[in-house]
């Protein structure tokens, strides 16, 4: 993780450089479209094989080694690619009873994913269960509203962090469901789960105003939307009482979807939120395009889903 | 890596040059591509799963016992044949271990319907047998109660109309669902008696709203997986042969 860390940074220090060189000219000149490709992954649940020919639901779909064909040649095409999960990683095949999230992880890692969230399942072999996974995980587990202070996962999850791509801040935050009545306490133990709006327009806050992301993606295990208990707090509920939030991308309600959800946010602006259903199906592709600003045309920012 | 203050400053200079210069968000394009398998493997992340695939597949293959035929919870009213095995299962193995460590006796078991995750078929049962009928990591727990907290959760049952699986006690209701006998081991429930009752800790903490479990004078948790149970009764037994009987029935 740490090396990975030192490239990147390198990396970007190497197109300051650049830029230093050419001076203010190239400032005002840089008028390229720049692009960033968000993929993501929910709910995988430890499906690392593809389903078998005989499943009456799913047969031949899904399997890491198939993903990873698809997200290298993603990569390929565009360097400037975050891959995220939100989460419920563990639990659902005996890959996960057998070797307790060791080879999901590790697959995760040489994927290359860049973050999680942390979804209700992970804590099925306890937060112990977890945190003993933890040296097979070379990227960030991101979550703001669990308060890890009191648990052996303190310090090893940040509320956030931010990317930079060619140039652009990516800002990303991560949201956890309430684990009361959902997993046992004595699975989670000290776990405090804090208020998700208040903590997304915290994290809003230090994102946009103080640290100025050019983009800003909630990673939420909050579960899209509850028919039946439509106040309970959702990610379109979420989408709606925060602001400044590009993208939310959900999981914990094994949601498919036809296409990424449009939503408004509190100031009338666009928000996306998608998830991908389950079991590592699907893979989400969400491309960014950003213009230097005098080139902004009046219609704002058009999207294609 | 080392950075001289001009270079940092140099930076600096430039970042403030350019801040001015705010990117701007012109498009978005989301769209979910599926993993199908026309998407080739990876033969780099296959060979990495591999060791661990071979390694759990020959345990799951591995034959535990045999099915003279096909169990499901549905093939049977108040008690069926599969939910049978699987409280008898939890009674005999969970009390060498609770017998070990209390010098006590399992009085009775209780499960839930909704537990039993899969049918048993006809024929070789494997590991993976095991891990179908009980995916779910949950152990047993044994709970000292008074008598009439059994009737409690012989009220429950009557209520819940329902093949919750049972072992070491009986229980009959009558056309109208009123309770016409409860036996323990055989016997009529003595109200101050202390019994100990076994299920798991899923139910234990409230699933299936089982609110009859506390509270009580002790819990012990015998840190023993009701999956690991059955494995282990397989092992034991080359060819099960449960049957629906008279545990728990309605008379009309």
């Amino acid at each position: 993780m740490k090396r990975r860390q030192f490239i990147e940074q390198s990396a970007a220090a190497t197109a300051l450089v650049t830029l230093g060189g050419f001076g203010l000219q190239s400032c005002t000149a840089s008028t390229k479209t720049k692009k960033i490709t968000i993929l993501h992954t929910n709910d995988v649940h430890s499906h690392i094989d593809a389903f078998g020919p005989e499943d009456g639901r799913n047969a031949n779909q899904g399997g890491v080694a198939r993903r990873a064909t698809l997200v290298e040649s993603i990569r390929n095409e565009n360097p400037n690619t975050l891959l995220l999960d939100a989460g419920d990683i563990f639990q659902g095949t005996p890959y996960f009873n057998y070797y307790g999230g060791e080879l999901e992880f590790k697959l995760m890692s040489k994927l290359k994913y860049d973050a999680a969230t942390i979804g209700n399942h992970d804590f099925d072999n306890g937060i112990d269960g977890l945190y003993a996974q933890l040296p097979h995980a070379e990227f960030k587990f991101l979550s703001a509203n669990y308060d890890f202070k009191n648990t052996i996962m303190d310090t090893h999850v940040k509320p956030y962090h931010i990317f930079i791509k060619d140039g652009i801040k990516i800002g990303v935050f991560g949201l956890g469901i309430k684990l009361d009545g959902l997993v046992n306490k004595n699975m989670y133990k000290e776990t405090n789960y804090l208020d998700p709006i208040e903590i997304a327009q915290d994290m809003t806050r230090i994102l946009k105003d103080e640290e100025h992301c050019d983009l800003i993606i909630c990673l939420s295990h909050l579960g899209y939307h509850y028919r039946r208990s439509p106040d309970k707090i959702s990610d379109l509920n979420l989408a709606k009482a925060t602001k400044n939030i590009d993208l939310i991308i959900g999981g914990h309600t094994h949601t498919f979807l036809p296409k990424p959800t449009v939503a408004q946010n509190v100031d009338g602006k666009n928000v996306l939120v998608n998830q991908v259903g389950c079991y590592g199906i699907n893979l989400g592709r969400i491309d960014f395009y950003f213009d230097a600003e005098k080139n902004k045309t009046a219609n704002g920012t058009s999207i294609i889903v | 890596m080392k950075l001289n203050a001009f270079f940092i400053l140099f930076i600096v200079a430039s970042l403030t040059a350019c801040k001015q210069n705010q990117k701007h968000l012109s498009k978005i394009e989301g769209k979910q591509l599926p993993i199908t398998d026309s998407i080739a493997i990876n033969a780099d992340f296959d060979s990495l799963i591999a060791p661990y695939r071979k390694s759990l597949n020959k345990d799951m293959n591995a034959v535990l016992s045999f099915a003279p035929k096909t169990y499901t919870k549905n093939d049977g009213e108040y008690n069926t044949a599969i939910g049978n095995l699987m409280a008898d299962i939890v009674y005999t193995q969970g009390n060498i271990v609770f017998n070990k460590r209390t010098n006590n006796n399992i009085d009775a078991v209780i499960l839930n319907h909704g537990g039993i995750r899969s049918i048993i078929s006809k024929g070789n049962i494997t590991t993976e047998t095991a891990f179908q009928v009980m995916p779910f990591e949950n152990s047993i727990v044994v709970v000292a109660l008074k008598g009439q907290q059994l009737d409690s959760m012989a009220d429950y049952l009557r209520q819940a109309k329902k093949a919750h699986p049972i072992s070491g006690m009986t229980l009959e209701l009558d056309k109208n669902f009123n309770i016409t006998k409860t036996l323990v081991q055989g016997k009529p429930i003595i109200k101050d008696k202390t019994y100990y009752l076994a299920t798991n800790d899923y139910l234990y903490d409230g699933g299936d709203r089982m609110r009859f479990f506390k509270p009580n004078d002790s819990v012990y948790y015998l840190d023993y997986k009701i999956r690991n149970a059955m494995i282990d009764y397989f092992k034991k037994n080359d060819t099960i042969n449960p049957k629906i009987d008279n545990r728990f029935i309605q008379t009309k």
